[in-house]
């Protein structure tokens, strides 16, 4: 019986291969082919601050806008916070922040300290829309068209070069 | 020409890894004396060819060679000499050719330095980590050579090192954490040399432990340096983030931890040898897991370079060869679970156990909060992402009974001790730490803190036991000054180690309690005050670097009047990436950091100002040095040089 004790460790690590092996095949960058080109999954969720005003599809579809998920614990996050405010600035497109499984407190603290690109942030604290959505990890962002529909997904940091490739898409719109 | 000759050096250098893998291994298990002996030339030659290979490269990068890819996507003409070289490291194929090179680095001085060791060991030792190299160095030729070259056509300038990374701590802090990575295939190396002899005597606990202690040594002044770094270059005063490519170095860390105790146990009571030997395996495999989680992309990081799914699979082949086979190899030769030396329930080795499996539970629940998002989306069960909550809430608690554990076991005695003489030992050290700990917070804070009570008894509850013990042992001596010489440097980097953690635990506690920051708009004259100090801002103006331009800046910084320093933030744009960087400015202190960054540029020259007050955050370096420098230290002992010689011919009968 001790013989086989020593086995032990040798099981749980083909468990453990089993699934880098199955991780490998899963590319955390792609979009789940289900949800590019379809409209934003429903919700009705708070706003981050202001709790009694009840988010919608309705308030994100109309114009072009790029939904950020962000969250307060996230330091990638605090690293594209710069850009994000930059994007604001130039008034191209509207940012909506979907603040992902987060504290309201700190994140409140987070915009007044860090300032506020955002329109306005959808509070998802359970993380349920972000499920829906597929999020692998904060921060993610979003291109939405003017009726709602997913257009691109970006998994990471959006640097200067980020922007530029989210507005060539948008340009291409414009074309159509 | 220079770079093909780099990728011909790398080539030979496989060719003698294969060979290091193959004859020394055959010579010991057929006992023929001249296939063993080929052992060390087989080392050197290694050695030789992947430092005429990382040599190559370096020297493309000092030419600014851009026709050779890698090169010309971690590199610019404008970047600085010193960064032009550690950019070297600065991408994935580069970090992998330092990797190898240290691994046969760490070849090589196993071939210098172990004289005493017997003949088919040592032979066993090398062909063990020629396995390894031949391993990354296939997997560096197949999938991530750094030599490749653009050509016809190559781009006239480089796309630049990533900003972040052109800094003091990228050139030393990736080499000294695979120094430690990589050193703990010495100790892997020594536990499956000694499964293939079946000799698990305690000369092999005291072959493996200077170089475990070196190897941990390394990655942990690799861990402090990379928290220090993150820092200052990150620009927002954070010093760990709980990201997959931080807890890819802290698993190997606890675990070596936890083999430091294992080995010291193994050799002193000749107990615990399957359970040293699994610890051995486990540490260097979460090396090789850290390298793989951080490589593949399985895993997005803010750290990870590059990722690729062809590569990810190579090392995961990898991965299964080296630790499946060696737990296979573990699941058949290693003794059984039964000790040969017995020890009784208030002892140092039950205490160390106890310690061990403090820090196993560490491990795991590091280990399983950086892959439970990739366990649930194999699981088909979405995707989800753990954050820091996860981490602080397990870690801190199990830490802290790790530190309570640990003063027990400084004053148990081996084989059993009498809960009377513990308690004996222990009332003043406990009564001290509880009292410090509930006066501080009045002290230093405005009132009781529950927090900085806990970390301030835990961390005096080191140095006092420590301190005890220290005394212990001048009980029946008469001269101090003899009783000092005597002790072994062992022993006293064990001291220097303990009283490090402390001195981490109380830097923790402090700045995560009674860190102030504020982010303030100020105009050029304005002024602001935090913890005391009275900040002015004089306003910005344009600073020109090497490779990037900057608004610095510049504010004085007074306390009751007196002026204590004026700092200069930046912040840069830099040329080529056209990126954005913050660049902080700090007036260190061993009792506070007054940490400035600069935010965004407002209307009429205000700029949003961020203003931190760390105090006693660098304690927590200075702790994880003092640990790095025990570890350091305790090689100094004559006993593992002068013993191997005397062992010998035990050994070998």
């Amino acid at each position: 019986m001790p013989r086989l004790l020593l086995f032990i460790p040798l099981a749980l690590f083909s468990i453990l291969i089993l699934f880098l092996w199955k991780g490998l095949s899963i590319d955390p960058r792609e979009l789940p082919s289900a949800l590019i080109d379809k409209p934003f999954p429903a919700f009705k969720v708070e706003a981050l601050l202001s709790p009694e005003r009840k988010l919608t599809t309705a308030d994100i579809v109309g114009k072009p806008v790029l939904i950020n998920v962000w969250a307060t614990w996230c330091p990638s996050c605090r690293q594209e916070h710069e850009q994000l405010l930059r994007i604001a600035q130039e008034n191209k497109i509207a940012i909506i922040g979907l603040n992902y499984k987060d504290e309201r407190t700190a994140a409140t603290q987070w915009l007044t300290q860090l300032g506020n690109p955002y329109q306005f942030n959808i509070y998802d604290e359970s993380g349920m829309l972000g499920l829906d959505l597929g999020v692998y990890g904060a921060p993610e962002t979003y291109l939405l068209d003017a009726q709602g529909i997913i257009r691109h997904r970006h998994v990471g940091v959006v640097t200067e070069q980020t922007w530029q490739e989210l507005q060539a898409i948008i340009k291409s719109w414009e074309k159509l | 020409m220079i770079p093909e000759l780099g990728e011909y050096a790398l080539i030979l250098a496989l060719g003698f890894s294969v060979i290091l893998a193959i004859v020394p291994l055959y010579g010991a298990a057929s006992l023929k004396t001249i296939w063993m002996e080929y052992a060390k030339p087989l080392a050197k030659a290694q050695f030789f060819f992947m430092a005429i290979s990382f040599a190559c490269l370096g020297y493309a990068f000092g030419q600014d060679d851009f026709s050779v890819q890698y090169v010309a996507n971690h590199s610019n003409s404008q970047l600085p000499i010193q960064f032009k070289l550690s950019a070297v490291w600065g991408g994935h194929e580069g970090s992998l050719l330092l990797w190898a090179l240290i691994l046969s680095g760490w070849t090589l001085a196993v071939s210098l330095f172990s004289r005493g060791l017997p003949l088919d060991m040592l032979a066993r030792v090398l062909g063990v980590m020629g396995i390894i190299a031949t391993g990354f160095i296939s997997f560096l030729l197949w999938t991530s050579s750094p030599f490749l070259r653009y050509l016809p056509r190559y781009p006239r300038d480089g796309a630049d090192l990533n900003p972040l990374l052109q800094d003091f701590g990228l050139i030393v802090h990736p080499p000294l954490l695979y120094m430690g990575y990589v050193g703990f295939s010495v100790a892997f190396a020594f536990a499956i040399a000694a499964l293939l002899s079946g000799r698990l005597d305690a000369a092999w606990a005291r072959w493996s432990r200077p170089w475990t202690n070196v190897a941990w040594a390394f990655l942990g002044g690799g861990i402090t340096l990379g928290s220090w770094w993150a820092y200052y270059e990150l620009g927002w005063g954070g010093w760990w983030f709980w990201d997959p490519v931080e807890n890819a170095s802290l698993m190997p860390w606890l675990v070596g931890t936890a083999l430091m105790h294992s080995l010291a146990v193994t050799e002193k009571r000749g107990v615990f040898k399957s359970w040293t030997l699994l610890l051995a395996i486990f540490a260097f495999s979460l090396s090789l897991l850290g390298t793989f989680l951080v490589r593949s992309g399985v895993l997005t990081s803010v750290h990870a370079f590059a990722s690729d799914p062809e590569r990810g699979f190579f090392i995961l082949v990898l991965l299964v060869l080296t630790i499946g086979g060696s737990l296979t190899l573990y699941a058949f030769k290693a003794p059984n679970v039964k000790s040969e030396s017995s020890f009784g329930w208030l002892s140092r080795e039950m205490l160390l156990l106890i310690n061990n499996v403090f820090l196993m539970v560490m491990a795991v629940t590091v280990l399983l909060g950086t892959l439970y998002p990739l366990l649930i989306d194999a699981l088909g069960s979405g995707k989800i992402s753990v954050g820091p909550p996860y981490f602080n809430a397990l870690f801190v608690p199990i830490m802290g009974l790790l530190v309570v554990s640990l003063g027990f076991s400084s004053v148990a005695r081996w084989r059993n001790t009498s809960l009377e003489s513990v308690k004996q030992q222990l009332m003043l050290p406990g009564i001290i730490s509880l009292a410090s700990g509930l006066i501080f917070p009045f002290l230093y804070g405005d009132g009781f803190n529950f927090r900085v009570f806990i970390g301030i008894s835990l961390s005096m509850w080191i140095i006092t036991t420590v301190f005890r013990e220290f005394k212990g042992k001048f009980r029946s001596t008469t001269s101090i000054a003899e009783k000092l010489k005597q002790l072994s440097p062992s022993y006293y980097g064990m001291m220097l180690a303990h009283v490090g953690v402390a001195v981490t635990a109380i830097g923790i506690t402090l700045v995560s309690v009674y860190s102030e920051e504020r982010d303030m708009r100020m105009a050029p004259g304005d002024t602001m005050e935090l913890a005391d100090y009275q900040f002015k801002f004089l306003g910005t103006k344009s600073v020109k670097g090497a490779n990037f331009v900057a608004d610095q800046g510049t504010i004085e910084i007074s306390l009751d009047g007196e002026s204590v320093v004026t700092l200069y933030p930046q912040k840069r744009r830099y040329n080529v990436k056209k990126s954005m960087m913050t660049e902080a400015s700090i007036d260190p202190g061993l009792f506070r950091d007054l940490y400035l960054a600069l935010g965004e540029p407002l209307a009429d020259g205000a700029w949003a100002v961020r203003v931190h007050y760390k105090p006693y955050v660098r304690w927590l370096w200075l702790g994880g040095l003092l640990m790095a420098l025990g570890g350091i230290v305790t090689v100094f002992d004559r006993r593992y040089r002068k013993n191997d010689t005397q062992k010998q011919g035990v050994a070998n009968a």
